[in-house]
Order: structure tokens, then sequence, then C-alpha cells
């Protein structure tokens, strides 16, 4: 399913100076079983784009469409992992309860909650685990719950807010690798916000430059890297090189007033 | 140590120093022995305390104020004379602590069921909120045995006088500790919630009750202690039976150690009643504790 991002705003009112510009004008088509990073510094509107695709949040103007339909509210077919796993989660469920919720959410009848549950914890490389509590796991370990409840409705579309900016560097090469696995064995559409470029680049298919005040598209580059792609193979490449130095350019550069 | 100097000058900057605090001249020592000794001190004050009640009781002899060993004696007639078949309880523990129990029950039943419904009504409706909270701050603050009066023009002499007594003192609580838990419910959670698309009933069910359920148990706790005052209070009052109305009965006709004797039996159902609340609540909000912990 194709997500249309069309001709959307975000304001927020504002003390004095009027209302306070989240997002500037954007528009933007995401295809079927692209992998699309969205990077840019804080305040560039990257996560309230995303909030927007999600359903969570209501454009001030504009329209998303998740193929024909508008979203109006979080539609089906569409996942969401934030970053903030810990918050995430419920506390007070065991990992198998947290899965089934999805589940059970979409109105799946208990045998198929079942299977999917297994499913998705396998495809996330976690065994054993159903009767745990967030708790008792680690963050990176949370992460990937949060990741399998996500695939548990098997998504049309998951949506990723810096998913990853909590956990340790080795634990986030091993999240990047299993994302672009589980998108692979779910062929889904993937929107990552990050805020890190190297972490853009390796995954995406599409990177999105965000600039801030007010936020808005910067560039749209496609990342011309073969697939699959390797943590070290692929970030030894003088193509990843030039692609991350380009972004880590156009993020860097002086704020200049919106066209 | 801040001194009060520094207390009263809140434009003084933060970093101002501070005198070392003056180090007492034999620290370790003195606070070890303390420290060991406590429990033990705290029970010779008690042991001393009921020795003396003893000792004074027998050396000046009133029917007010008889010696524990006598209430002890009492209790074991009056309470635990039963057949071991019934855990040796006797037929009077029967007939007066079941109709009390019996009411507080069904009273914190109704309470919980109401007042839990209603707070998270409260918290999650505005309007709702605006129209009705001045009521609960206004019953939460008043002492809720006035209405014992009306309750009886209402109900006559009846259980449900006790019950209603017992239920409009504790559902304000419960109402207003919901109220608050749903309200601050993280909104992280909400959001995961939401975005699952997660029905009304389901968002009721399976995350705001459970996430409020800390301040819920909390209220819940508390008005437990209520209620069994308001059941006492209410079979003072206005009833042919029950714990409180023989506490009265005894009063009323000179026997004083049997009131004793009922007093220490209340007593000891509300230690009862507190420990099982509290291990129930430790139970339920296991995952608090270990998520508070594991944000260390």
């Amino acid at each position: 399913m194709t997500l249309t991002i069309d001709n959307i705003t975000k304001s927020y009112p504002s003390t004095k100076a009027g209302p306070r510009l989240a997002l500037a004008p954007t528009s933007l088509t995401i295809g079927r079983n692209e992998f699309v990073c969205v990077v840019g510094p804080s305040g560039c509107g990257k996560s309230t784009m995303l909030m927007m695709m999600a359903g969570l949040l209501s454009p001030t103007d504009g329209q998303v469409r998740l193929g024909d339909t508008p979203v109006t509210g979080p539609p089906a077919g569409l996942s969401v992992v934030f970053q903030d796993y810990g918050r995430s989660l419920f506390p007070w469920m065991n990992i198998r309860r947290n899965l089934a919720i999805a589940g059970q959410a979409a109105g799946l009848p208990r045998a198929e909650i079942a299977v999917r549950v297994a499913e998705a914890l396998t495809a996330v490389g976690l065994h054993k685990v159903e009767h745990l509590y967030p708790w008792q796991m680690s963050g990176g370990m949370q992460q990937r719950v949060a990741i399998a409840r996500a695939l548990v409705v098997r998504p049309d579309v998951m949506l990723m807010d810096e998913p990853f900016a909590a956990v340790d560097a080795q634990t986030r090469a091993d999240l990047e690798d299993l994302v672009l696995k589980v998108r692979h064995d779910y062929q889904m559409t993937v929107v990552f916000v990050t805020h890190d470029i190297d972490e853009a680049v390796y995954l995406g298919d599409r990177v999105l430059v965000m600039q801030a005040n007010p936020g808005r598209l910067l560039r749209d580059l496609p990342i011309d890297l073969p697939r699959p792609r390797d943590q070290v193979g692929t970030k030894l490449e003088p193509r990843f090189a030039q692609l991350r130095s380009e972004i880590f350019r156009l993020v860097m550069r002086p704020v200049e007033p919106a066209a | 140590m801040t001194s009060p100097t520094t207390r009263t000058a809140p434009d003084a900057p933060a970093t101002a120093p501070e005198p070392p605090p003056p180090t007492p001249s034999r620290p370790h020592l003195g606070q070890r022995a303390t420290s060991l000794l406590r429990p033990l001190l705290n029970l010779w004050l008690l042991a001393a305390l009921l020795v003396g009640w003893e000792i004074y009781a027998r050396a000046n002899p009133t029917i007010f104020f008889p010696p524990l060993s006598s209430i002890l004696r009492q209790f074991w007639a009056d309470w635990l004379s039963g057949p071991p078949t019934r855990a040796f309880l006797s037929d009077q523990f029967f007939t007066a602590v079941v109709p009390s129990m019996s009411r507080l029950t069904q009273a914190m039943i109704l309470a919980l069921v109401v007042g839990v419904a209603g707070g998270m009504l409260v918290a999650r409706n505005p309007v709702i909120r605006g129209m009705y909270s001045p009521m609960i701050r206004f019953w939460l603050a008043t002492p809720k045995v006035v209405l014992l009066p009306v309750a009886l023009q209402v109900f006559g002499v009846s259980d449900a006088l006790n019950i209603f007594v017992i239920f409009f003192g504790t559902v304000w609580l419960i109402m207003i500790n919901t109220a608050d838990g749903v309200a601050g419910v993280n909104a992280a959670w909400l959001r995961s919630a939401s975005s699952m698309r997660l029905s009304r009933w389901q968002l009721y069910r399976h995350v705001i009750l459970p996430a409020a359920a800390p301040q819920i148990m909390a209220g819940i706790r508390v008005s437990i202690g209520v209620g069994l005052i308001m059941v006492i209070v209410s079979e003072f009052y206005a009833t042919t039976a029950g714990v409180g109305y023989e506490v009265m009965r005894f009063q009323e006709t000179f026997g004083y150690l049997q009131m004793w004797s009922a007093f220490l039996l209340i007593a000891i159902i509300g230690l009862i009643l507190n420990l099982v609340t509290a291990g129930l609540e430790r139970r339920a909000l296991r995952w608090q504790r270990r998520t508070g912990l594991g944000a260390l």
C-alpha cells in the first residue's frame, strides 16, 4: 500500500508571535515495501510527521492517505514502534499478553493470535520469553518485544520513531539488522525516524533530510547501496561514505529561511 | 543540613558554601547500638505497658478497667469456645461477626464498583469532572456519620442503613483515588494503546485500569479502615446484631469485661483486614515495584 502525504502542515498555537509552524507544507509518496529513513536536527518536525502518518496527530492542513483511504485515526495495517520501549510495553502484562493485546485489538481469533505471537517472537529472535515481564529484560530485548508486538498484526506499514536511541552501540547494530530482516520477512513498508545519519544510510532505500525552523523537507535522497546490507562491508563502501557526508553537510548547514 | 537563614533567602545562589555539619563525637558506636536495640526496645516498651496495665488494674480494682488477664480469659470464653470443627469460634462469634462483616463486604463491593466507575468517568470526561468534582470534594471533607440520623429516617433499623452509611463513607475515597490514578496514567501507554486500535472497553480493561491500579489500591486500603469505623459506628447507632452492637450492649448492661473483649475482637479484625489488603496489594502490584527498581 502506498503512503501518501498530501501537502500537510502542523502548527501549534503560540503565545505572542502567532502560531508556531512545526511542519511547513510537505508532500511525499512512499511506495510499497520501501524503506524510508528520516533524519534531521531536533525540532525539524520528523517525529511530528511520523505521528501524523500514524494517525496519532492530525495535520493542521492537508491529508495523509494509506492506499486510497484518508488517515483520520490510527489505521489498520499500520504499526508503530516508539522510542521509549519502557513506556510503550505494558509492565503489568507478561510478554505473551503484551503481544496478544495487539491481536485482540485487531479482532483476531484466539487461535490465530497464538500463532501470530509465536511467529513474531521467532522473527525477532526471542525464545522462551512468553512468561517473562518487560522489567525482567534488558532494554535491547524490550525493544525486540516492541517490534514483535508491531508484527503481530502483519502490518503493511511499520513506523519507527527513533527506536534505538536509548540502546548501546552493539545492541543497536543487532537491532538494525533485525529490522532489515523482519522487513524482508514481512514485506512491509518501513518509515524510520532517526537522528543518526549512518543508521539512516545503512538501512534506507531513501533518506529524507529535514530542517528546522520551520520544520520542512530539505532533500529526498535515493540510497543506491546494494542489498543485502552488512554492518562491516556496506559501511566500508566508498558510496556509503559519500552519501553519509552529503547528508551530514545537509543536516549541518546553517538554517536558511523557508522558500 | 540547611541552616534557617539559607531557607528564608530564596534568591541566594544554590551553590552557596555551607558550613560543614557538626560531626558527633562517636557516631558509629552510638548509631549501631541504637539500630540493634531498637526492635528490642520497642517490644520491651509494649511488654512493659501491658504488665503495667495488669499491675495497675489488679492494684485498683474497678469494673470499668479490668486487668488484661481477665479480658483475655473473657475473650477466650466469648469468641473462642466453639468446637474444633469451626476453628474454635463460638456461636456468639458467628452471631456478632457475620452480620458486621456481611455489611462491610456488601458495602465495600458497592463502593468499589461505584467508586472505580465514577472515578474513571470523572478523570476521563471533562464535562463530568466539572459537574461532579465539587460534590466529591464536598463529601470527602464532610464527616459522613452526620448522615446517620437522615439514613435512619430513610432506611429504618435495617441492614440497608448500615450498608448505606459504610458505602457513603468510603465511596468518595475510592472515587477520588481512582480519578487521580486514571488522570495520571502515562501518556505513552495511552498512545501505544491508541496506535494498536484498542476498543474503548479494551482500553479501560487492559490499560487504564491496571495502570491506575496502584492508586486505586491505595484508596481501597484507606477506605477499608474507614469502612470498619463506619460499621462499628452505625452499629452503635442502629442495629440489632453485630460487633459494634455487642460493644454497646455490654456497655449499657455494665458488662465491661465483655465490652473490652469485643473491643479486642474488633482490633484483631481490623489488623487482619489490613494484613489481607496489604498482601493482595503486594501481589497485584508486583510489576510496579519491579519497574521502580529497574529504573534505578
